[in-house]
């Protein structure tokens, strides 16, 4: 049995919409993360797939506690982490680290390539900077990186090696958890396999545990264990990997299926072309968030809200058609 | 299949920065052609020179660093290498039409979608502007876009971005060009977006029988959409080659290679990738530019660069593996 690392429960983020300069009323609420439940596990990978704006990056960004959810909790180990402060807090930082999608702006351009990668350690865990460089040299050769070139500057790299040193920034304090904000989209073709190979191994040898959120569904096939389909600030699916791209249940999902491209030109499978673009998150629409680009969408879905349900198998689904 | 007329002809195309580098080699020596109503892709990473070659068939590229130095782009047999510049203005747009990358930054943010639209109408000739408004409508009911009369009014950033995509389309196809060119047009958009947009691109195609080049890092793209697939590495095509012959027989390890790195929807073994960096292109390597990456290297491949070779069914490869001596 998987161990929990962390849970997210009833997770929202509710941003105000405001009117006026000094005298600011509220006219409404953009519901980025709406009623968000989900485990992940010691050293497994959770996959997060959505359009944009689909609330992926404010829940990841709730869970490295750069926003502050308005609703539910989050634990890490059984503890709420909305409770830390002071040390306790600053050795949250180092248990969950991320590394965001573009290594070109997320490295500082005036910092050496061994205090980027220290940062986390000397600021967090008052390790002394010498200590902290024998750790960088350790992590620089994990991420297949040599550790002389840890005294450059991140200019002095390519895109791939770039986000290896974002990868080694994130796990130079050993952190249980990182946060892989579409790790590799920024990436070449063929050097993203490299740095997707490098993720996988790391995870083998570490046992450090990955948020995926992409959009590419190959991509999540390859690292995750299991995989969370959002849309509008809810999940609509959550199920183990395989049986989720084997068996897709929930019209948005086998939509969003279709749409990936083909691996050839011949297997141009069922397409569902949806209608219409995801609607504003700040008046959602009634009952079921999907029910306007729905093309199973039945009366109910427009009055009642649907509930997670376990469809068997750990394979959880929100949705009318299934009941 | 039966034999359509080419529309547009390149030939042993070089198009060469020069800066204080020295020479780079952007476009070195491409040479394709493509027919009525098709579609070919030019598949390959940043920096391999497909963009470089859009610019250089509409002769956009960037003035005075780079110059086309040699080669031929025959278009309806007129050769647009050779052109004026006022001559030039003639073609673009109405023969060839660009679609670019990025929505949010190919409309002028200041003027409204019909007044944009009417100005691309307008370079035509000439018209009365109530006929403009009426072609500016047809033109935005023909890319789907809903309630056009209202839209017409709209800035763009009042729209979203598939929406700001398929009013780019609609400029691009106003003079009913020959051929477009379509540089990675989707990356900027979501999967169930782009589909749509995918989808749209075909449906145009099918009516107008406009030949579209497809400018893509992706081959799941290139599957979808394209009839034929070039696929470019440091400035030079390494394969060519009917869609399905590509998918079901790459030649170049290069193809191959890239083909294995992308994961798929029903695979999870592991990725093979391809170590290493593409050569600067101010520096090339004296023989075969994938060389140094290359599983199957021999001494002759670091000495000459390959012929390309013609095999059956206008498949051709730059490699040489799938050349003779290979075997001797």
């Amino acid at each position: 049995m998987p161990e929990e690392l962390l849970r997210a429960q009833n997770l929202e983020k509710h941003f105000p919409v405001t009117k006026g300069l000094v005298l600011m009323k509220t006219v409404g609420h953009v519901r980025a993360v709406d009623g968000v439940d989900f485990t992940i596990n010691t050293g497994e990978t959770m996959g997060l797939v959505g359009e944009s704006g689909c609330g992926k990056t404010t829940t990841s960004k709730l869970l490295l506690r750069l926003e502050n959810p308005t609703g539910g909790q989050i634990y890490l180990e059984g503890e709420d982490i909305q409770t830390f402060t002071g040390s306790k807090f600053k050795e949250y930082r180092t248990q969950v680290q991320a590394v965001f999608q573009d290594p070109w702006s997320s490295l500082s351009p005036r910092m050496k390539v061994k205090d980027i990668v220290s940062e986390a350690l000397v600021v967090n865990r008052d390790v002394t900077q010498k200590d902290a460089y024998d750790r960088v040299k350790e992590v620089m050769e994990q991420v297949g990186l040599a550790p002389e070139q840890a005294e450059l500057y991140p200019h002095e790299f390519s895109g791939g090696q770039r986000q290896r040193i974002a990868v080694a920034s994130a796990l130079a304090s050993s952190p249980k958890l990182i946060i892989l904000d579409e790790p590799v989209s920024a990436l070449d073709v063929s050097i993203r396999a490299q740095v997707m190979n490098l993720l996988v191994d790391l995870q083998q040898e570490t046992g450090v545990a990955f948020l995926l959120v992409a959009h590419n569904l190959a991509t999540v096939r390859y690292m995750a264990q299991q995989t969370a389909v959002m849309y509008l600030g809810k999940i609509v699916e959550h199920s183990p990997t395989e049986e989720l791209y084997e068996n897709p249940l929930h019209p948005y999902t086998k939509a969003l299926f279709s749409a990936a491209l083909p691996a050839h030109p011949d297997d141009l499978g069922e397409e569902i072309v949806l209608v219409g673009e995801v609607p504003s998150p700040i008046n959602p629409p009634s009952g079921c968030n999907f029910h306007p680009r729905c093309p199973f969408a039945m009366d109910r879905c427009s009055v009642e809200e649907p509930v997670m349900k376990d469809m068997g198998g750990n394979h959880l689904l929100s949705c009318h058609l299934y009941d | 299949m039966t034999e359509k007329d080419t529309v547009m002809e390149v030939n042993d195309l070089h198009t060469y920065f020069f800066n204080r580098r020295g020479v780079t080699k952007a476009v070195d020596g491409v040479s394709f052609s493509i027919h009525e109503g098709e579609t070919l892709g030019i598949v390959g990473e940043s920096g391999c020179g497909k963009t470089m070659t859009a610019l250089s068939l509409l002769r956009l590229i960037p003035k005075p660093a780079a110059r086309i130095v040699s080669g031929e782009i025959l278009l309806d047999g007129q050769d647009l290498v050779s052109l004026s510049d006022s001559e030039m203005r003639e073609v673009r747009g109405r023969k060839i039409s660009m679609i670019l990358q990025d929505p949010q930054t190919s409309l002028n943010p200041v003027f409204t979608i019909g007044n944009q639209l009417i100005e691309a109408l307008g370079a035509r000739g000439k018209r009365g502007r109530k006929e403009m408004v009426a072609q500016a409508m047809e033109g935005l009911r023909n890319v789907k876009v809903a309630a056009p009369e209202r839209r017409l009014e709209d800035y763009p950033h009042q729209m979203s971005g598939g929406m700001k995509q398929r009013v780019i389309g609609a400029i691009a196809v106003s003079a009913s060009p020959k051929i477009i060119i379509a540089d990675e047009p989707t990356t900027a958009l979501d999967v169930t977006i782009q589909l749509q947009y995918l989808r749209l691109l075909k449906e145009i195609q099918a009516e107008t029988g406009l030949a579209i080049i497809f400018i893509t890092h992706d081959f799941g793209i290139v599957a979808r959409m394209c009839d034929r697939v070039a696929v470019m590495y440091a400035g030079r095509i390494v394969e060519q080659a009917d869609v399905r012959d590509l998918f079901n027989k790459p030649h170049h390890p290069y193809t191959q290679a890239l083909m294995d790195s992308v994961p798929k929807m029903d695979r999870t073994d592991r990725l093979r990738a391809i170590d290493g960096q593409p050569p600067p292109l101010w520096d090339l390597p004296e023989g075969c530019r994938f060389a140094s990456r290359c599983s199957n290297v021999k001494d002759l491949c670091r000495n000459e660069y390959p012929n390309t070779s013609l095999l059956d069914n206008n498949h051709s490869v730059a490699c040489w593996m799938t050349q003779t001596e290979w075997n001797n």
